[in-house]
């Protein structure tokens, strides 16, 4: 398919845009002007319909900017460092993974590569790229299928319980040796911050971003 | 305020309500006082709605690609409650080597040592980080009971079509879709622990296959969670109303 820069104009199904389904009932709602900071509720299951996002939206580029240089931050620093008569030890997160790997752990070093490395970082670049594309008032290739990609890696990245594990060996190995805490571990502190904004960002919400046209 | 409309502009035949607007803070509780079933749904409005950009579409697009954003339409999850129930079966399985194999094997000058899950969190109490011991039981042995029984008892109400406590099982899974991810606290420990202590050559930690099993059992938690399709419990109470 080619980028078609009159698709938002005559976007299939534009007389229904106004229309929103609760995703845990079925229930169906006219969508309404929300104030920044609003949720829309289901009144009959009292799930989540859709949140004001426009605000979110304009700040989501530096955003996910800022989240990229973290992450590349905390996977080049030592997360951990300790000390134990006399012998220094540090690791990455990258080493925990060699690690597994190397203790012939292939899967669980795939699951924690994936939930900690790819889906995070995936889903940043492909956020990077629409929003990048639609700054410059384009449609961008792929868009749905993105978008799609987007919503499906969320639930697999985990930075978050990660840095929990982080602190609980932090805290088991504290008893035994002296433990220093790496760079990296700052780095994935503020990266679990910026991310928890960056998550309260509904992708499907690109849509209606696209669907109101490039402003010219 | 609320906004109700007959027929808003959605077909004569449907009662749309315009969404209410609450605030992030305040969870509308006062919504709970509307009855459950004045709704209009996608359903009775003959509409299906897309999973991946929410578009509404006519019932006739069922099993075709949605006209916006071209992903395959479907009124419910496809075999969720199969897909639920055998993702469900597979983990509460692999529960029982999760918790009873070692985590991983602690090699030393001292002799070797295996920790199971309960194990480090009884090596947490003794050591005096109550808190910390409190915090893996929750991650590691709860959340994944708590989801295990939580699902089989949505699944269970899906099927005697029991619209008991509604509401109350809406939210239930909207916890479970929430917390799931957090039993993944262990694996990680073992992963850095294993990387520490290779590093500084102190003696060897090797993941051991509870660590697997463990693993295996969140994700595939995870997938049941996914899978389920809470939209099934409200088709009983919408097909009460007819
Ligand atoms: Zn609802």
């Amino acid at each position: 398919m080619t980028p078609n820069r009159d698709v938002a104009a005559s976007a299939p199904g534009a007389d229904r845009q106004h229309l929103v389904a609760c995703e845990y009932c079925d229930a169906v709602y006219q969508r309404a002007d929300l104030a920044t900071g609003e949720q829309a509720l289901c009144r009959r299951c009292g799930g989540s319909l859709y949140r004001e996002s426009r605000r979110a939206y304009q700040q989501l580029l530096p955003l996910v900017a800022t989240a990229l240089i973290l992450f590349l931050l905390s996977n080049v620093f030592p997360i951990v460092e300790m000390e134990l008569k006399g012998i220094r030890a540090k690791t990455t997160l990258w080493g925990a993974v060699q690690a597994l790997y190397a203790d012939h752990m292939v899967l669980v070093a795939l699951l924690v590569f994936a939930t900690t490395i790819l889906f995070p970082l995936a889903e940043m670049m492909m956020m990077l790229y629409l929003l990048v594309q639609m700054g410059r008032r384009r449609v961008p290739t792929g868009f749905a299928r993105i978008v799609r990609g987007i919503q499906l890696t969320r639930p697999w990245g985990m930075i978050e319980v990660y840095l929990l594990g982080v602190v609980v060996t932090l805290v088991k190995l504290s008893s035994v040796a002296d433990i220093l805490a790496g760079p990296a571990l700052w780095s994935f502190s503020a990266l679990v911050v910026v991310l928890a904004t960056m998550l309260s960002f509904d992708p499907r919400d690109l849509w209606q971003y696209l669907a109101k046209g490039p402003p010219r | 305020m609320v906004v109700q409309r007959v027929g808003g502009g959605a077909g004569d035949h449907a009662v749309v309500r315009s969404a209410r607007p609450v605030a992030v803070l305040g969870e509308g509780t006062a919504a709970m006082s509307v009855p459950l079933s004045l709704a209009a749904t996608a359903t009775s409005m003959g509409m299906l709605p897309c999973h991946a950009c929410g578009l509404l579409s006519p019932h006739a697009f069922e099993a075709q690609p949605c006209p916006r954003c071209q992903t395959v339409l479907h009124r419910r999850k496809p075999d969720s409650v199969e897909s639920t129930w055998a993702y469900l079966i597979a983990a509460a399985i692999l529960y029982i080597p999760a918790n009873l194999l070692p985590m991983m094997t602690t090699q030393s000058i001292l002799g070797t040592s295996y920790d199971t899950i309960l194990s480090g969190i009884a090596y947490f109490w003794i050591s005096g980080s109550k808190a910390l011991a409190f915090l893996v039981l929750i991650a590691s042995v709860v959340v994944p009971l708590l989801k295990m029984m939580a699902l089989t008892m949505l699944l269970l109400s899906v099927h005697f079509r029991s619209i008991r406590r509604i509401r109350q099982q809406t939210r239930l899974y909207r916890l479970l879709e929430a917390i799931g991810r957090w039993s993944m606290l262990d694996i990680y420990v073992v992963a850095m622990l294993a990387a520490l202590v290779r590093a500084g050559k102190l003696a060897t930690i090797i993941p051991g296959p509870g660590a697997l099993a463990f693993a295996a059992v969140v994700v595939l938690t995870m997938l049941a969670s996914l899978s389920f399709d809470p939209r099934l419990l409200w088709d009983t109470l919408d097909a009460n109303d007819d």
